[in-house]
């Protein structure tokens, strides 16, 4: 009951512009936050154990992105992404994902998602967020980047290069995170496409235990420095690319040295 | 100045036509529909906008301004009289608007113009397309009403047109879509699906619609004021009960067992929501609303308690 209460004190303190009716100008819902954060710390405290290093990184206000690699087979990595923001910054902050587009098609995952500031990965959204300084969470990486097998855990597919148009339009800083452990947690042996499409997802994910549920694997977080970058958003492809780049192997960078840690720790 | 009001037997129209009227300006009024307890000092005229006694209104009296209200929803009028009404009465309209001098029109539009679908934008700009129609084929007739009257830009730019579309009007008398979603004790909804929605109570809607004639606006507007709101907060909050019921049986059950006889597509409508962005109305006129979220819901929920046990 404590615990429940505590949820409920971060959710009254986190800096967004409630109505009586504890909802903000988007829908999102201190009701449903309470409850979504509640079942989320459980996970990020006693099934993945998340451990969070560079926390200081992330601007305690004003717009931001945190730009990640995906680890595991679905949403497990921005999960516990949003759900640090959420335990681990003081004052709380709330993340906000550029959501799959079918996930708004669904009962119940609608809501929910819609409730709790998750928005359809749009560039309207995005761009609207980030105007009224709110922090935005993207995986430049996409589908193809939870689709990544086991074995292709600590690699990066193509970046997107959507994320830093958009944050040089909207003069965004961004926070590179790397993400360890969520490929563990969902170890993908294989994607089915076919039978995916049937359910209107883009995949699901097979396990060697063939149900696709997540593993209590110890998942890893780490923030870098930010980065800013100044221009338009009208820039060259090549001149994109080669910002895209910079982001990318900062967080293959704090990918690398998350292994390293955990070898370390290992030994010791 | 000279204001013809179109539809001014509607319910809004009505205190518009008050509040232009206590402001200073001549007030002239068309609809088929009676006004009985009309103000003394408003000009009625009980005629269709589509006959030619309508058009020998705009000869003889030549208004300055005219603002367009006779349009109707599948809620009021089914089947093809009312596109009639809506496209036929719009285009009539603009017609006799450029024939006899009329200097600035306002075309009272619908939000519901940007449609309900799951992968739209949270919050609609003007500049948008509409969408989702397929959905709620009933919505076409406005929705091309809307597109026809914002031609009048490009056709006639020595007239200075307005296209508004207005957000769902909620308030005392309790008429409109909203409160029709809102009439029985328990309101039904899909299951799974809380969309936003966003509302104005009636004395703002007429304080906008006077801003934006005497602000002489040109072009296309989102009219909006506070932020929305979830559609199960607002049952909540009116003293209802919601009724969370998966979309096949509810699909079902409209029209009978005294469930509410909603189309099918207006599900989509309580499904996805349709907020909109209204910041360039904002700018151009200095809109403010005066009734916040929560002193709407209170103001339909003194006037339009839930009714007894039935649905």
């Amino acid at each position: 009951m404590a615990r429940e209460e505590s949820i409920a004190e971060r959710v009254d303190r986190l800096e967004l512009p409630f109505n009586e009716f504890g909802v903000d100008p988007y829908g999102i819902s201190k009701k449903h936050l309470v409850l979504a954060s509640s079942a989320m710390a459980f996970l990020y405290r006693y099934y993945f154990r998340v451990r969070c290093y560079g926390i200081e990184h992330v601007p305690k206000r004003g717009r931001a992105m945190l730009v990640g690699n995906h680890s595991g087979g679905y949403a497990v990595d921005g999960a516990m992404v949003v759900t640090s923001m959420f335990l681990e910054m003081n004052p709380p902050r709330l993340a906000q994902a550029m959501a799959e587009k079918f996930l708004n098609k669904f009962p119940i995952a609608s809501l929910w998602t819609n409730r709790t500031g998750q928005f359809t990965g749009l560039p309207e959204h995005a761009h609207r967020l980030l105007e009224d300084d709110r922090l935005l969470m993207i995986f430049p990486e996409g589908a193809r980047g939870t689709a990544k097998l086991y074995r292709e855990r600590y690699s990066l597919v193509d970046f997107g290069t959507g994320f830093i148009r958009l944050a040089l339009q909207t003069r965004t800083p961004i926070v590179p995170v790397g993400i360890l452990g969520g490929g563990t947690a969902v170890p993908t042996v294989a994607n089915l496409y076919r039978l995916g499409r049937l359910f209107g997802v883009p995949y699901i994910p097979v396990t060697p235990y063939l149900l696709p549920l997540p593993l209590p694997a110890p998942v890893e977080l780490h923030y870098g420095e930010p980065l800013t970058f100044t221009g338009t958003g009208d820039e060259d492809d090549d001149v994109i690319t080669g910002y895209v780049e910079q982001v990318k192997s900062s967080i293959a960078g704090l990918i690398e040295h998350g292994r390293e840690l955990r070898h370390r720790r290992r030994e010791s | 100045m000279r204001v013809l009001i179109l539809g001014i037997a509607g319910g809004i129209a009505r205190r518009l036509a008050t509040r232009l009227l206590e402001a200073g300006h001549e007030v002239l009024g068309l609809d088929v529909r009676p006004w009985s307890s009309a103000p003394e000092g408003i000009e009625l005229h009980q005629v269709d906008v589509r006959k030619r006694a309508a058009e020998d209104v705009f000869r003889r009296r030549r208004p300055d301004a005219v603002i367009h209200m006779a349009t109707v929803t599948a809620l009021s009028v089914r089947g093809g009289e009312r596109g009639r009404i809506n496209l036929d009465g719009t285009k009539a309209v603009f017609d006799h608007c450029r024939d006899y001098g009329v200097k600035q029109v306002l075309f009272v539009g619908r939000h519901t113009f940007y449609g309900a679908a799951p992968d739209s934008p949270l919050y609609h700009t003007e500049d948008e397309p509409p969408r989702a129609l397929e959905k709620v084929p009933e919505l076409a007739d406005l929705v091309a009403a809307d597109l026809y009257a914002a031609t009048a830009l490009w056709r006639m730019p020595e007239m200075i047109t307005a296209v508004l579309r207005l957000v769902y009007t909620l308030g005392a008398p309790g008429t409109g879509t909203l409160a029709s979603f809102l009439r029985g004790k328990r309101v039904p909804m899909v299951l799974g699906y809380d969309p936003l929605f966003h509302m104005l109570q009636e004395e703002d809607v007429i304080t906008a619609l006077q801003l934006a004639l005497e602000k002489r606006v040109r072009g296309i507007f989102n009219v909006a004021g506070p932020p929305p709101v979830p559609f199960s907060v607002i049952i909540r909050e009116t003293g209802r009960t919601p009724v969370p019921l998966p979309e096949p049986l509810l699909a079902r059950l409209l029209g009978r067992f005294g469930f509410p006889r909603l189309s099918q597509g207006t599900l989509s409508h309580i499904k996805y929501p349709i907020v909109v962005d209204a910041q360039r109305f904002r700018e151009a006129t200095g809109f403010r609303y005066a009734h916040d979220e929560g002193r709407i819901i209170r103001i339909f929920r003194e006037s339009s308690p839930a009714p007894g046990a039935e649905w």
